[in-house]
């Protein structure tokens, strides 16, 4: 039909047919989709629809159970050295070393990631500066705030100069004015550097204002993709929001648990096992 | 290289901002001296056995390298508790390079602990039969500090929680700790435990730093290097393998 590895390289990230299974359950079941380099690209679902574990397979985090996925034209799960070095990511949840200052963790990334030592510096100065947090590169992070962290997260991530940028629910716990700081500078990556921007968020409001194009996934499946115009007028709603619902219904999901935020489905059938 | 060194490098800042624990791990190896060593020292001595401290310092040196050396290796679990093992296993990094650093770092720590426990035995009275021996007694430290944080960097690469940590702590460390030869000669043991510390590879430890400190073995001097080595080799193998297996 198609050589996936010829048209995979048009793509800054391109995902085919992906299935992840975690014992019986499966959390990702056939997602395809396409993101064009130097898109915004939004990734929106309910708790537990497999929003996390698609973005852990991007970035080798995981290994898919079937199916494809591409970055730039390279193969995910065969050239991760490559994928790896591509990519920049924010976590969900917060993954700084909290006895190392804001300094020392931009550092162990800027090696870790191969930065020459002449540039590691002026870089983690300039990413440090942006963010805020320049002032206050001696404290240990154990000090921070919560969106403190996050700031020096998404400065992190940055710091090897990455294609695309994957950002899982960056914007979680933040006021509003670290949330527009962030997504204006968002913007200005995409459209000055061309950076592929990848992120998922709850926040509909910020997918509607920020994301080119969206996909909507729920129950581990793709249920429909575009800009937010064209999901409002294929289910004939007003905005984005009510467009979501529509597709994807007004019940909750089940957290699997606090800790088990589908980040961490084996986690959770092993608690399961154990009940 | 750089990657090694840096993995290494934060081991070691965590390791000297956390002032309690390193309080913690030189306060449990003078209590061990001090209560067994003086207590038991007048019985073991009567029974005509010579100077107990001397006889419980490896040991001592022996316990506080598998303490913190598994402790550290299982820093991996914190990590992975704490999001910062993410943080590592999305790096350009192999996993063996990512393992090798930490367990470089965590052996550090073990070692230097085990070097503290060395230094304090000296106040309490401790003077090693002869110092030429002492590269053999931190050579057998060394490969006992790697081997056990390499232990502990696997052990952390199975478990899921802290619950984990604890069952191993209670059902595997002490137990491998008292069944050893650290705290009571062999010669005179029951058979059970004879053939228990005779298995163990611990005792193959304590023994070979006992050689090599005071001049005494129950084993021999050549078989304590080759278990303890043939311990090396298998628990690098362990962490290696279980630390490939391990998903974020």
């Amino acid at each position: 039909m198609y050589n996936t590895q010829l048209m995979s390289s048009k793509y800054a990230v391109v995902a085919r047919d992906v299935v992840k299974t975690f014992g019986s359950i499966k959390a990702v079941d056939g997602v395809s989709f396409e993101v064009k380099p130097g898109e915004i690209f939004a990734f929106l679902g309910p708790n537990g629809a497999g929003k996390s574990t698609t973005i852990k397979m991007l970035t080798t985090m995981l290994r898919p159970s079937s199916g494809q996925l591409f970055l730039n034209g390279h193969d995910v799960v065969k050239e991760q050295a490559y994928a790896r070095k591509s990519f920049g990511i924010v976590f969900q949840d917060p993954a700084v070393e909290e006895e190392l200052t804001a300094y020392e963790n931009m550092l162990f990334h800027a090696v870790l990631y191969g930065v020459p030592k002449v540039e590691q510096k002026p870089r983690i100065k300039q990413l440090l500066e942006l963010v805020e947090l320049w002032e206050r590169r001696d404290s240990l992070v154990r000090t921070f705030s919560g969106g403190m962290r996050r700031r020096l997260e998404i400065a992190r991530g940055l710091l090897h100069h990455p294609k695309i940028l994957f950002l899982d629910e960056p914007t979680l716990g933040l006021d509003t004015q670290t949330r527009n700081i962030l997504w204006a500078y968002v913007r200005k990556l995409s459209k000055n550097e061309g950076m592929t921007i990848f992120f998922t968020t709850h926040y509909l409001d910020e997918a509607e204002q920020v994301a080119q194009r969206i996909a909507i996934i729920d129950h581990g499946k793709i249920i429909a993709t575009g800009t937010s115009k064209q999901l409002t007028d294929l289910t004939s709603t007003k905005n984005l929001e009510q467009a979501y619902l529509k597709l994807t219904g007004e019940g909750t999901r089940d957290e699997v648990s606090e800790d088990n935020n589908g980040l961490n489905v084996r986690g959770a059938m092993l608690n399961q096992r154990l009940r | 290289m750089a990657e090694i060194y840096i993995l290494w490098w934060r081991q070691m800042k965590r390791y000297i901002r956390t002032r309690s624990r390193i309080v913690g791990a030189i306060g449990q190896p003078i209590l061990f001296l001090l209560a067994l060593g003086y207590g038991l020292g007048s019985v073991y001595q009567r029974a005509g056995e010579g100077n107990y401290l001397h006889f419980l310092v490896p040991g001592v040196i022996v316990q506080t390298i598998l303490f913190s050396g598994v402790f550290w290796g299982m820093q991996i679990l914190f990590d992975k508790r704490f999001g910062f093992l993410k943080e590592m296993l999305v790096a350009p990094v192999s996993r063996l390079r990512i393992l090798l650093g930490n367990a470089l770092g965590g052996a550090t720590i073990a070692l230097l602990q085990g070097f503290f426990v060395l230094i304090i035995a000296y106040f309490f009275g401790f003077r090693p039969d002869n110092l030429s021996m002492l590269p053999l007694a931190l050579l057998l430290m060394v490969m006992l500090s790697l081997a056990l944080t390499s232990f502990g960097a696997g052990l952390a690469s199975m478990v899921e929680d802290f619950q984990g940590f604890q069952a191993i702590n209670n059902f595997l460390i002490f137990p491998l700790f008292f069944l050893s030869s650290a705290l009571y000669p062999l010669t005179h043991a029951p058979h059970l435990l004879q053939l228990l510390a005779s298995v163990n590879p611990l005792s193959y430890a304590v023994d070979g730093l006992r050689y090599s400190l005071i001049t005494q073995s129950h084993f021999g001097i050549g078989k304590d290097l080759i278990v303890v080595s043939a311990t090396l080799t298998v628990c690098i193998g362990f962490a290696v393998s279980r630390f490939n297996r391990l998903q974020a």
